[in-house]
């Protein structure tokens, strides 16, 4: 079990990205990723073992090492980058039920299967407001935890079984500082990538939804086409954006972009 | 997840780049990350272990080391080198959004005459030219900005790129000046040229590239202008002919076919 699986999982959910959820993906696996396999992972290696109090109580070091330090920023670290990575897999699991339904009903449930369905566009959705929710709340449980995002070099403890306030030393604080404001970055970084790519969804979703009603009352007198039906925006499926990345990898019929916009899948 | 993925995202990169990229990658990952990856870790591996000072107070090692070494020099190699390889995802990137043109056409009807299928057009490699010239040019910009900032980082966080044996240390709560040891100061400094050299070499490199470009581009152009001045009834036909004669000079092989008459 390693990062090697998750790295996995989400390139099968790269598939069904945007453009701006594929460099999400690309930040989160070069500058979060890999900085914490390579380098962040080993600094914090021997953080308890170099943890050093001025005292030679015994049990004061543990004492104040664990009021410090309920869970390692290095821990916390792994954990938000695991918790960040998983909404997508709501869409891979939604893509692999609604291929399991084609098979069992042996037959295209959509005309186009380079389009989604309207349903994969609001899990899409959730993810990234679910991912948006982790990074933000891993964040300020991060502020909340260690008083701020920079690490003290000297911490005074005064918990039983110190007989009195001790200096506590702790190993390697600007280094740990360092790298936490690195953490804090990228995650800024992701979450504002996330908020670009929720607005440019929503956005296009409205535009083609009024697109779609401007041309229903223009065409409605002259259409010649008879299985024509309009449909709402979110019944028709992902907003265009989706459809052309969906689309390179139909390979079976190609589609004309107006026959796209205006004309419905088959009712089934 | 390790150096292995980012070998094989600058890897596919390589198809694309020049030989002189080609070569940059080669010494990337043979003379930076893999000297990192099998010794330089093993070298650094105590560091803080086997700093020693002279003095039991407490709390005075982990003061003077982290007033010495505020970031550890494999740390600092490491981020160097991912921070140098990404401005090559920019190239990636545009390359894939040029195939995801390409194929859109293709599927249109558009190009039909020019590849056989989509794998055709998956396999092709992409010229460096037009708006991809750009992107490669500003990447490698970009890497050589990176190579001389961590460059100037490291002299300027250690006083130069030697590592003395002994280092004299009086910050809180060190009672006095103390003297701190380092562990095995001859070996990292060699690796720390070593590694520095490398970096010379890349950027160097670079510089390289980025003049063979420039030059390449206004070669062209010289052409281009020069045919059209003498042909002006042939330029469409001359432009043509130059382009698949620099495809020809481009793979590597010296023949260049006569002019239409």
């Amino acid at each position: 079990m390693s990062w090697m699986i998750l790295r996995d999982l989400l390139s099968g959910a790269n598939k069904y990205s945007t453009g701006i959820g594929r460099n999400w993906l690309a930040i989160v696996f070069i500058f979060r990723l890999l900085v914490y396999i390579v380098a962040a992972e080993h600094v914090w290696k021997d953080e308890q073992k170099e943890f050093e109090c001025n005292i030679r109580q015994p049990g004061c070091e543990n004492v104040c090492f664990d009021y410090f330090f309920p869970i390692s920023q290095v821990r916390l670290w792994s954990l938000q980058l695991i918790m960040v990575s998983t909404p997508s897999l709501l869409v891979v699991l939604h893509v692999a039920y609604h291929e399991s339904r084609e098979k069992r009903h042996r037959k295209k449930l959509s005309a186009s299967p380079g389009i989604m369905h309207g349903g994969l566009w609001y899990t899409y959705l959730i993810s990234l407001i679910v991912k948006n929710g982790f990074e933000i709340g891993f964040l300020v449980l991060f502020y909340k935890l260690y008083d701020g995002f920079s690490v003290p070099y000297l911490m005074k403890c005064d918990l039983k079984p110190c007989p009195n306030t001790v200096d506590c030393f702790i190993s390697k604080p600007t280094e740990k500082t360092i790298f936490t404001f690195f953490l804090v970055i990228t995650s800024c970084l992701c979450t504002v990538l996330n908020f670009m790519e929720l607005s440019l969804l929503v956005l296009r979703c409205f535009i083609k939804c009024c697109l779609q009603k401007y041309s229903k009352t223009f065409k409605s007198s002259v259409c010649e086409c008879h299985n024509l039906k309009y449909v709402e925006c979110s019944e028709i499926g992902a907003p265009r954006l989706f459809q052309i990345h969906c689309s390179s990898f139909d390979e079976s019929v190609p589609q004309k972009p107006e026959a796209r916009l205006l004309c419905n899948t088959q009712k089934d | 997840m390790d150096w292995g993925t980012l070998h094989t995202v600058i890897g596919g990169v390589n198809k694309h780049s020049t030989s002189i990229g080609k070569v940059w990658v080669t010494v990337i990952f043979i003379f930076r990350v893999m000297i990192l990856v099998v010794a330089a870790q093993e070298v650094w591996g105590d560091e803080q272990e086997d700093f020693v000072c002279n003095t039991l107070q407490p709390g005075c090692k982990n003061v003077c080391y982290d007033h010495f070494f505020p970031v550890s020099h494999i740390r600092l190699w490491a981020l160097q080198l991912i921070f140098v390889s990404t401005p090559a995802l920019l190239v990636a990137m545009h390359v894939a959004y040029y195939r995801h043109e390409t194929i859109r056409k293709f599927r249109h009807g558009e190009k039909k005459n020019e590849f056989k299928d989509l794998e055709d057009i998956k396999r092709q490699k992409v010229r460096i030219e037009g708006s991809l010239w750009w992107t490669y040019t500003s990447s490698i910009f970009f890497r050589i900005i990176f190579e001389a900032a961590f460059m100037y980082v490291f002299y300027f966080l250690y006083n130069g790129y030697r590592l003395p044996w002994v280092l004299k240390c009086g910050i809180d709560p060190c009672p006095n000046l103390v003297d701190c040891f380092i562990s095995r100061p001859t070996e990292k400094t060699v690796f720390t040229i070593f590694m520095i050299s490398a970096s010379v070499i890349c950027i160097l490199l670079n510089v390289a590239e980025l003049c063979y470009l420039l030059l390449k581009v206004c070669f062209r152009r010289s052409k281009r202008t020069q045919t059209q001045r003498n042909h002006p009834n042939h330029a469409l036909k001359e432009s043509k002919q130059n382009e698949m004669n620099e495809l020809i000079s481009d793979s590597g092989q010296n023949a260049i076919t006569g002019f239409p008459s």
